[in-house]
């Protein structure tokens, strides 16, 4: 198609940016991942006050399901291969690439379901709340498949190669991180009691420690 | 309609985002967990009571309603619905509130 | 172990104790029961009860004094509006170390408990009863209630069927929300959920939680008659309860008093300056000059900023150190806490601390007003009275041990005997399980 070659036309368009609001959709995943890890392990973002941690993560949520929209629609609307809007959400439902159209929509469906449970919150069980949102440790990774998946030439250089590596990588370091934090943590019933043990410890050291104040820190009270 | 606040403590985990959203009625303890002004909210404070509430990670800070009968003490644990809850149940309101039991033996 | 005191009011009330101790103090099986009180005098409806319970002024005798048919009211009335029968518990957990009239009541009197069980669940339209006790109070308390149960079964007394359960031995498990989500397969610890448990408790139905002393009440107040129930104790505090004592021997004995009972008949002679403790580990620390002009009842205690909580009374003997007890007391509490609320979490264990600190020689300067700001920072902020009821227990303390206080900041105290003599469990939470 050597007229097409330099000529830009509304399929290409559409194709291009839907490959654009994907990339930048994951961009904001990888991000409402990070800050949501951050938000169980009370992390601050330097410069900002605490609650901007959760407020962002809730907004870029919103913010990156948006543009998961417009992924949909743009891929959608180009007119080059079919895939059916249902396949945003049914997975399997497309002809095109089934399967990773498919891994899209399985990481689309539970979004969706992340998000509506926690615009609903309020009048739900906190367990049912926690598991749905739990199931961001699957949606991600599912969402990163499908991303690696859909363009399969042109994955292994460039941009999109850093792209994929990069977000790996700093998910699941994250990831590991709040494990290990996890692992720390103490159990609830044996947090009183060496509480109590550190603080006659530091008690007893603190001829040792004049000036300072031997009971300062606190005990957190997080269950997970 | 007044409200007031209420925290649940076992809920909250001490993240502060309440009190950095409403410092004139919470503030902070030495360790971080939200001490709770527990009276009626001025109506100029409405908004940041509510965001506040809903800025809370884990949920805990809720708004309760406030019979005009009768004024219930800061921080008190008696009956309160959060707003908009599904599902009301028939509170008997002509009951009295109850405390809570005892630590040692109740009732 | 059971004595049976004369109160020194109008001549014609004291002839009535004891009321629900066997007079002879030998356990009573079913027909000694039955002579002595005569037959269950079920009413026929739900409710009916419940009005006498308001004329003869019954308040709970577990510790909190709660009147009796306000709690039957509401759990009637969620009943009623939420059209779901609702659930009777006899608390006899008596987590309180220190306590042991609900150990011993259940052992003398366990029918007038179960009797007082049974009525309730008819006044309040309960299908299902459960008595919850301590694990470790006794070791066959369990095997006799089994057999009392057995015994009213073969009579054709009970009409609700009782199950029986076993509270951990923790210092939370008698508290209303603990036992209730450990009967619903939690571990004994507080919850905290609007509405009240009277509403909405154990598995979703309206829950009426007594303890078994106040069921043993009912149960006569339901045979004589709330005028009878009146006859002995104060105008606004009737009847009687009975009293774990111990006085300068550390023995504990349990006595069935009138309410309104001078301090001084109960614990005796206890010199001048050595100090009461009124209503165990959550009470008041009291100087016994003090003491001595008080009488068992809420009016007359609240003056000193204490109340007649489940009836336990202890004399230190003046050999012993008050802050070392102290100290020894809030270190289990602390233990005990949930660690569920931030707030108790942080603050008991330091507050241990530094009364440990001040039970020893030259304490730093600050650790007295640490204690005092922790004390008043843990206050009304747990989801159970357990902090509550630590602080008021510490700063009773600070105020009645003040001068032994000033002596230990200059290396000195006034005790000569160091054995311990409140009575504390050696054993405490470690892990998850202890708690289930």
């Amino acid at each position: 198609m050597l007229e097409n070659v330099s000529g830009i036309n509304s399929s290409t368009a559409l194709w291009y940016a839907s490959r654009a609001t994907g990339v930048v959709a994951l961009l904001l995943m990888t991000a409402v991942v990070l800050l949501g890890l951050m938000v169980t392990r009370q992390g601050r973002l330097p410069g900002l006050p605490g609650f901007a941690v959760s407020g962002l993560h809730r907004n870029m949520s919103l913010i990156a399901v948006v543009f998961v929209a417009l992924h949909v629609l743009t891929a959608v609307a180009d007119s080059y291969v079919y895939i059916p809007l249902t396949a945003a959400v049914v997975p399997l439902a497309s002809p095109y690439e089934s399967l990773w159209i498919g891994l899209g929509a399985v990481s689309l469906d539970i979004t969706l379901a992340i998000v509506v449970t926690s615009l609903l919150r309020r009048h739900l069980s906190r367990r049912l709340w926690r598991a749905v949102h739990l199931l961001a440790y699957l949606s991600w990774p599912v969402a990163w498949l499908h991303s690696i998946s859909s363009d399969t030439r042109g994955m292994l250089h460039g941009w999109q190669f850093l792209l994929s590596v990069g977000t790996a990588l700093v998910v699941v370091a994250a990831v590991g991180w709040r494990l290990a934090a996890a692992a720390r943590d103490v159990p609830r019933a044996e947090r009183v009691g060496l509480l109590m043990s550190a603080v006659h410890g530091r008690n007893a050291m603190r001829d040792k420690l004049r000036g300072s104040d031997p009971l300062s820190g606190r005990e957190r009270t997080s269950r997970r | 309609m007044t409200e007031r606040l209420l925290v649940n403590p076992i809920e909250c985990e001490g993240h502060g985002a309440c009190a950095e959203l409403l410092p004139e009625l919470i503030t902070l303890d030495e360790w971080g967990y939200p001490i709770v002004d527990g009276r009626p909210i001025p109506p100029a404070l409405d908004r940041d009571a509510r965001a506040a509430v809903s800025a809370c990670p884990t949920l805990a800070l809720r708004l309760t309603r406030v019979s005009l009968s009768r004024s219930l003490p800061p921080q008190s644990r008696r009956h309160g619905r959060p707003c908009g809850s599904l599902g009301r149940r028939a509170y008997g309101a002509r009951h009295p509130a109850l405390p809570k039991g005892q630590a040692s033996q109740g009732g | 172990m059971t004595t049976a005191m004369r109160g020194t009011f109008a001549e014609d009330t004291a002839t009535d104790l004891p009321r629900l101790l066997p007079p002879n103090g030998q356990p009573e099986d079913w027909h000694a029961h039955a002579s002595r009180h005569g037959y269950l005098p079920y009413r026929g409806a739900p409710g009916r009860l419940i009005q006498d319970l308001q004329h003869a002024g019954l308040t709970g005798r577990g510790g909190a004094a709660f009147p009796v048919y306000r709690k039957l009211a509401a759990v009637l009335d969620a009943a009623n509006a939420r059209r779901r029968n609702p659930v009777v518990i006899a608390n006899g957990a008596e987590s309180e170390p220190a306590s042991d009239k609900d150990a011993t009541l259940l052992w003398l009197a366990p029918h007038l408990v179960l009797d007082g069980l049974q009525l309730v669940a008819e006044a309040v339209g309960a299908d299902e009863a459960f008595l919850y006790t301590h694990a470790h109070r006794r070791d066959d308390v369990g095997r006799r209630l089994r057999e009392v149960r057995e015994q009213r079964r073969a009579a054709g007394a009970d009409r609700v069927p009782v199950h029986m359960a076993e509270a951990p031995p923790r210092f939370l498990s008698g508290q209303e929300t603990a036992l209730i989500n450990y009967l619903g397969g939690g571990p004994a610890i507080p919850t905290f959920m609007p509405p009240r448990v009277t509403e909405r408790g154990l598995n979703g139905a309206p829950t009426l939680v007594q303890n078994v002393e106040t069921l043993a009440h009912a149960a006569l107040i339901a045979r004589r008659g709330p005028r009878w129930f009146r006859q002995v104790g104060t105008r606004n505090e009737p009847g009687s309860m009975l009293s774990t004592i111990r006085r300068f021997d550390g023995a504990p004995r349990i006595v069935e008093v009138p309410l309104g009972m001078p301090l001084r008949n109960l614990l005796g002679p206890v010199g001048s300056d050595g100090a009461v403790l009124i209503g165990g580990y959550h009470g008041t620390w009291v100087p016994a000059l003090e003491a001595a002009r008080l009488t068992l009842d809420n009016q007359s205690l609240q003056v000193v900023g204490g109340r007649v909580g489940a009836g336990i009374l202890i004399a230190l003997p003046p050999d012993r150190c008050g802050l070392a007890e102290t100290a020894r007391t809030v270190r289990y509490l602390a233990l005990e806490s949930a660690g569920q609320c931030g707030p108790c979490l942080n603050g008991l264990p330091r507050i241990a601390a530094a009364l440990v600190e001040l039970a020893g020689a030259r304490p730093r300067r600050e650790a007295r007003a640490d204690v005092e700001r922790w004390a008043g920072v843990v206050t009304g902020r747990g989801a159970c009275h357990h902090p509550d009821g630590t602080a008021r227990f510490v700063r009773s303390a600070l105020f009645t041990f003040a001068a032994e206080l000033d002596r230990h900041e200059q290396g000195r105290c006034s005790a000569t005997n160091t054995r311990p003599f409140l009575p504390i469990p050696s054993t405490t939470a470690r892990t998850e399980e202890d708690w289930t």
